[in-house]
């Protein structure tokens, strides 16, 4: 009986004691922080996804709280409204953001860009792009071996097994970013995102000539620039044979689309416009006049 | 019988299906595109526009900086564009393209096939002429052999390696060069011998080529050439890879990059190299034609070209005349090539070979999981891991990466060639050292500013 008594005195003599120790220690050796980080972490939506351009939701509830000026940080997963309510709960002024959704940019279907070779390597664009072009014609088309969609943490890319292309829910994606930087060939954009997920752009990237363009694939832009010139905002330039929409000047007017001669001009979720009939303009009668005059 | 020390492999040589065939010199083409890209560091600047008329060994690509090389019309003709086209990857390169006319070549150039041996031009003087011929690794690494030939100060060369191994089965180009142009190529030996200031050269070729072996012995015991020795190298891929082929005849360990083979005193050139220093120093010739070896087991016809550079790679292989059905045409042999996917894309320095293979031999195996069994581990000839780092390289982990030392990494094949379940490991690892590389690239860049 003796025994076991000194035996629980001992154990909760010893507890007792270190548990005091432990107390001093940890007020001693106290990390402060901010409990408003917890906060922000909470609104946060915790996906992790490196969008912000910080390690994750923690870093970034860190930078929220204890920067002065958060205007220029923005989840973009989480959207302007997210942001706004915690600017308010810490009492700084929220950036205004634009909401913006990735957009493939190629549209090499299997169709329009036949594939030229065979190849049997690893299934990683990658891969394929640290040795060579890949197996269409063009050099800087959509390799179709979904590293985007192997990085997407949203689910909400998609590779069409019948175009071979890459597809965008504009629902699912929260423009983070994670498929702009796995693309090997830059052909994933954030651009401004319009309401009902309307959306106009350039579905191609190659900066080759038209003619080399045209050879390897029906869909690519040939650099014409008769969509410049339909513009009326300005918002089309042409830079080394490809054009190139500004989401920011464009205003989904789609005058360019129909002047588009090979269809690179995507639209999404709205209708063409309907085609004018094509007004044959009178030819001037241009007067030749001929040196015998003088 | 010398070999490295570490891996290696023992592939079928294939040699057979070309070396018995002559060098036979190319009709000259009628147009060739000359990408200004055939070295490895920044691209030459184009010297010419369309519309000049340039004459055969006129400087046509300017090099920029010091790891570069300058570019030379392999023929006489007019500009007909200054743009970027298609390279045998498909990639585009900036290229000068000209249409032939006539054969006319630039003044000064020595185009005798006599053979002149004397040569009593200093150190400085060799690398400067070098230089200006444009000379690069005609292995196929395409390094500039005037940054190789200036020893760094503080450094010494003791002993000068010519590589005549040929590791690469197929390829016979360094080999007919051997036995076809012996006394030039041993002329190239003494001028290299001036040019880094040693007394002891070794040309290293692997046993498979007997005939070289004892033609070149008998070349240098015929006509009095002091230092040079042929040592014979027990086969064994990838011998002719610039650090084992140093620890083979030297027995020397070349350090980890930085550190160039110079660090351990010797200095390599390639046969084929070494023929194209002879051609500029003692001829006046600058590069701009080379042996290109055009092979595979189901060609109508192989060849060993002497070819000006830029001639259309589907010149080639219409003579050589392709098989029916789907090939893999490879820019070098079948261990190390790359893809050709575009045939109108022009020879360059680096081709040794165009290698064809047809049928089995261009598909891939299955690919299975890896049992484990460190195969690739036994083979790799620079000590590395291969599964880990074609599986870092895979799942992205590049700090990882390069901490295991993708960097070493010489992309010799050999993890793959081993491998029983068929891994694409050196894809991955080639991926993992090209993100490696431009990772230390960016992180010195920053930390120069």
């Amino acid at each position: 009986m003796n025994e076991l008594l000194l035996t629980v005195l001992t154990l909760s003599v010893l507890g007792a004691v270190l548990a005091v120790i432990l107390y001093f220690v940890a007020q001693k050796f106290k990390v402060y922080e901010d409990p408003r980080i917890d906060e922000v972490e909470k609104m946060l939506p915790g996906a992790n996804c490196g969008g912000c351009g910080f390690a994750g939701c923690r870093a970034m509830s860190e930078a929220l709280v204890n920067r002065d000026n958060i205007a220029s940080l923005n989840c973009p997963v989480a959207g302007g409204e997210t942001m706004k309510s915690i600017a308010e709960f810490l009492g700084k002024a929220a950036g205004a953001q634009t909401p913006k959704v990735a957009t493939m940019r190629c549209g090499g279907t299997c169709a329009k860009r036949p594939k030229v070779n065979t190849y049997n390597g690893p299934k990683s664009c990658a891969v394929v792009n640290s040795f060579y072009i890949g197996d269409t014609g063009c050099a800087y088309g959509c390799i179709g071996y979904g590293d985007c969609v192997a990085a997407c943490k949203f689910d909400a890319l998609k590779l069409n097994p019948e175009t071979g292309l890459v597809e965008v829910d504009a629902d699912k994606c929260t423009a983070c970013g994670a498929c702009v930087k796995a693309c090997p060939k830059a052909l994933i954009e954030l651009r401004k995102k319009w309401p009902k997920n309307r959306a106009i752009y350039v579905a191609c990237r190659s900066k080759n000539r038209g003619a080399v363009v045209a050879k390897v694939c029906k869909a690519g832009c040939i650099g014409c620039g008769k969509c410049a010139k339909a513009c009326q905002f300005e918002a089309i330039t042409i830079d080394s044979y490809l054009a190139y929409i500004d989401p920011d000047k464009c205003k989904l007017c789609r005058k360019c689309v129909n002047e588009c001669p090979t269809g690179a001009i995507h639209i999404e979720n709205m209708e063409r416009l309907p085609k004018e009939p094509k007004v044959v303009a009178p030819k001037a009668e241009v007067k030749v006049e001929t040196a015998k005059n003088e | 019988m010398r070999t490295f020390p570490i891996g290696g492999i023992h592939p079928h040589d294939n040699k057979e299906w070309s070396k018995d065939k002559a060098i036979e010199r190319l009709e000259l083409p009628d147009q060739v595109a000359i990408t200004m890209i055939q070295h490895i560091g920044a691209p030459s600047t184009p010297l010419v526009q369309k519309g000049d008329k340039v004459l055969t060994g006129q400087l046509i690509g300017q090099a920029v900086g010091f790891v570069s090389a300058n570019i030379h019309s392999p023929i006489s003709g007019t500009v007909t564009a200054v743009d970027g086209y298609a390279n045998g990857q498909g990639q585009r390169r900036l290229m000068v393209v000209i249409k032939r006319e006539g054969d006319e070549w630039v003044e000064g150039i020595d185009r005798s096939a006599e053979h002149k041996r004397e040569c009593t031009l200093s150190s400085e003087e060799i690398i400067a002429k070098v230089k200006e011929a444009g000379i690069v690794g005609l292995g196929g690494a395409q390094f500039p052999t005037h940054v190789k030939l200036s020893i760094p100060d503080g450094m010494k060369a003791e002993v000068l390696i010519i590589n005549g191994v040929e590791c690469e089965p197929y390829l016979t180009s360094d080999y007919r060069n051997m036995l076809e142009r012996a006394e030039e190529l041993l002329t190239g030996v003494e001028i290299l011998m001036r040019a880094v200031n040693v007394e002891r050269a070794v040309i290293g070729v692997e046993n498979n080529k007997p005939d070289a072996i004892a033609h070149l012995r008998e070349v240098i015991a015929r006509d009095n050439y002091r230092g040079i020795e042929v040592m014979p190298l027990k086969m064994r891929y990838p011998q002719g890879g610039e650090k084992q082929l140093i620890a083979a005849v030297t027995g020397r360990q070349v350090p980890p990059p930085p550190a160039l083979p110079i660090s351990v005193g010797a200095v390599v050139c390639n046969v084929s190299t070494t023929i194209a220093v002879y051609e500029a120093v003692q001829k006046n010739k600058p590069l701009i034609e080379r042996v290109v070896t055009v092979t595979g087991k189901e060609l109508k016809s192989t060849h060993n070209f002497l070819a000006r550079f830029g001639t259309p790679v589907s010149t080639l292989l219409d003579i050589a005349g392709l098989p029916e059905g789907d090939n893999k045409l490879l820019n070098g042999g079948p261990m190390m090539g790359r893809c050709i996917v575009d045939l109108t894309a022009p020879l360059i320095k680096g081709c040794s070979g165009i290698t064809v293979l047809s049928g089995k031999d261009a598909v891939r195996g299955q690919e299975l999981s890896c049992i484990k069994c460190a195969k690739c581990v036994e083979a790799c000839p620079m000590g590395l891991e291969p599964y880990l780092l074609s599986k870092l390289g895979k799942m992205q982990k590049w700090d990882a990466a390069e901490e295991h030392n993708a960097a070493d990494c010489i992309e010799c094949g050999c993890c793959s060639y081993t491998c029983p379940s068929y891994l694409p490991l050196v894809d991955y690892i080639r991926l993992a050292k090209q993100t490696v590389a431009a990772n230390i690239r960016a992180r010195a860049a920053a930390n120069k500013k």
